[in-house]
């Protein structure tokens, strides 16, 4: 909704479209209390936005400037109500919430700033939401996020889909919803190791990528098939009672069927073209984890090779270490460890608790106990989470058996 | 039965979305159970908080009210009970206590 409105309104007035759906809501609550929620809540609260939109700008069109190729539409009451009532059309809204997604990865932003103004206004969460989600404090978050709006709203509207930089762009938009389904998979958040809304979140994102042909890539389609092939397999990392269960142990009977499925169609349209992304190679490596009855059963010589191909693309130490984790179910656990030794610019993993905890599993495996437990109370040092000092506890107390 | 209309008083908004939506649902519940048991004459409405104030022999018109928040009345409800003791007792499920508002309630005068 605050795209749409963001549309009528105009970037300049991003503020007004957040009030405007602050207040639809606000009403939302105040009516359905007393009135029942009505069978279509959307349909309810797009209204009531739609009306209020109208409100203001028949009160206001004197006293301040709307989106520029609106405005004298909006001055004549003729023109007025039926404009506003197009712009609320679904397929318009769907349009205005995909560009309202390239303006927010805007290039003079730095990465962790787009991924947090596309949470906050494209997916409606609140800045404390963002904060923890991010391990920033909320007054940190906030400014990002002010000082982001500010750069926003100095662009003179919403991104056309037909402008010049629409690669660079797209290719920002793909990464920001990597980075966000990351955090929601992979999450170094307060509360949990699992954040199932945000890979949800990326997804529907990606999946309005996906419904646009400009934007529906060989690499979208890689993208997409990386999230599906990942949520897939989410209900499977957390165990019964809450717990991150390791490779090893995790229920497969739990993943999702129609997922999976979609992720490996995906997996298969983003091979047309020629284009090889980071986004087709992690792909490709979900797949072969999940193609995998048991975990014994993975083809571990196909993800080796596939993280070396993903090295030479885009290198980082966290990918060695992935790379090194699967050596080392190749080839034993020495080989492994010699591999985590060799990688570079190791100490940019010193406060990721599961470089640590590599390093234990792969001591434990050669028998060496005691240097294993030291590795694991490294890592429950750097736990981030209940989840993840439950699990660093029990593999300390593994290796000191 | 007779009839009593709830007031509906101040209130504190919800500091998170979350909260709201909670709230909504415990309104939602108490009320659908109210009308289950067929104590609701009319659902009744929210109200904005602010609107007009029509007075004196002038009839002069003016923005308002300005009470305080705590008092304003924000909805109300048209219930049907036995009397007003069993009236008041139906309204201990509102949610609105929670957030620091109360129920004011009123019998509507009987012919």
């Amino acid at each position: 909704m605050v795209a749409a409105l963001t549309r009528i309104f105009g970037v300049h007035n991003l503020a007004l479209a957040e009030d405007v759906v602050q207040d639809a809501f606000c009403r939302a609550l105040e009516t359905w209390k007393l009135r029942g929620i009505p069978h279509n809540p959307s349909a309810w609260l797009l209204r009531t936005a739609k009306n209020r939109a109208i409100d203001v700008l028949r009160r206001e069109r004197h006293a301040r400037t709307f989106a520029p190729e609106l405005e004298r539409l909006f001055e004549s009451e003729w023109t007025l109500v039926p404009t506003v009532t197009e712009l609320f059309d679904p397929s318009a809204i769907k349009d205005d919430e995909l560009r309202m997604m390239f303006s927010c990865c805007h290039p003079r932003l730095p990465e962790t700033a787009q991924v947090a103004l596309v949470l906050h206004i494209s997916c409606g969460f609140s800045v404390s939401e963002i904060a923890s989600a991010f391990l920033s404090t909320d007054a940190a978050m906030e400014k990002r996020i002010s000082r982001a709006k500010k750069v926003l709203a100095a662009s003179r509207k919403l991104f056309d889909l037909n402008d010049n930089d629409f690669i660079e762009r797209l290719c920002a938009v793909q990464r920001a919803l990597y980075l966000l389904f990351n955090e929601g998979y992979h999450g170094a958040s307060a509360d949990s190791a699992v954040r199932a809304e945000l890979c949800a979140e990326a997804m529907r994102l990606t999946n309005l990528l996906l419904e646009n042909s400009l934007a529906s890539s060989p690499a979208t389609h890689a993208l997409a098939a990386l999230m599906h092939l990942n949520a897939a397999r989410l209900p499977a990392r957390l165990d019964a009672s809450g717990n991150l269960a390791s490779l090893f142990d995790q229920d497969r009977s739990s993943w999702d069927a129609s997922l999976m499925a979609r992720g490996h169609q995906l997996l298969e349209h983003s091979a047309s073209g020629s284009e090889l992304t980071e986004y087709h190679i992690e792909a490709a490596i979900a797949w072969v984890h999940a193609s995998a009855r048991r975990a014994e059963e993975t083809n571990w010589d196909q993800i080796v090779s596939l993280y070396g191909t993903l090295m030479a693309l885009r290198p980082s130490p966290v990918v060695a270490l992935n790379r090194a984790i699967a050596v080392a179910q190749l080839e034993g656990p020495e080989r492994g460890l010699e591999e985590i030794r060799a990688i570079k610019d190791c100490d940019r993993l010193a406060t990721y608790p599961f470089y640590s905890a590599a390093l234990g599993e792969l001591e434990l495996r050669s028998g060496k106990h005691e240097i294993a437990r030291r590795h694991f109370e490294a890592a429950l040092a750097l736990a981030r989470n209940p989840m993840e000092r439950r699990f660093l506890e029990q593999r300390a107390l593994a290796a000191s058996r | 039965m007779s009839e009593f209309v709830y007031l509906y008083r101040g209130g504190e908004r919800p500091d998170s979305p979350q909260q709201g939506e909670q709230e909504m649902q415990k309104w939602v519940a108490w009320l659908k159970d109210l009308g289950e048991k067929g104590y609701i004459k009319d659902r009744g409405q929210p109200l904005d908080r602010t609107g007009k104030v029509v007075r004196g022999k002038q009839k002069i018109i003016t923005d308002g009210p300005y009470t305080e928040s705590k008092d304003i009345v924000g909805g109300y409800t048209l219930i049907q009970a036995k009397d007003l003791v069993q009236a008041a007792e139906l309204s201990k499920g509102c949610p609105i206590f929670d957030s620091g508002g109360l129920v004011e309630i009123r019998p509507v005068m009987e012919m």
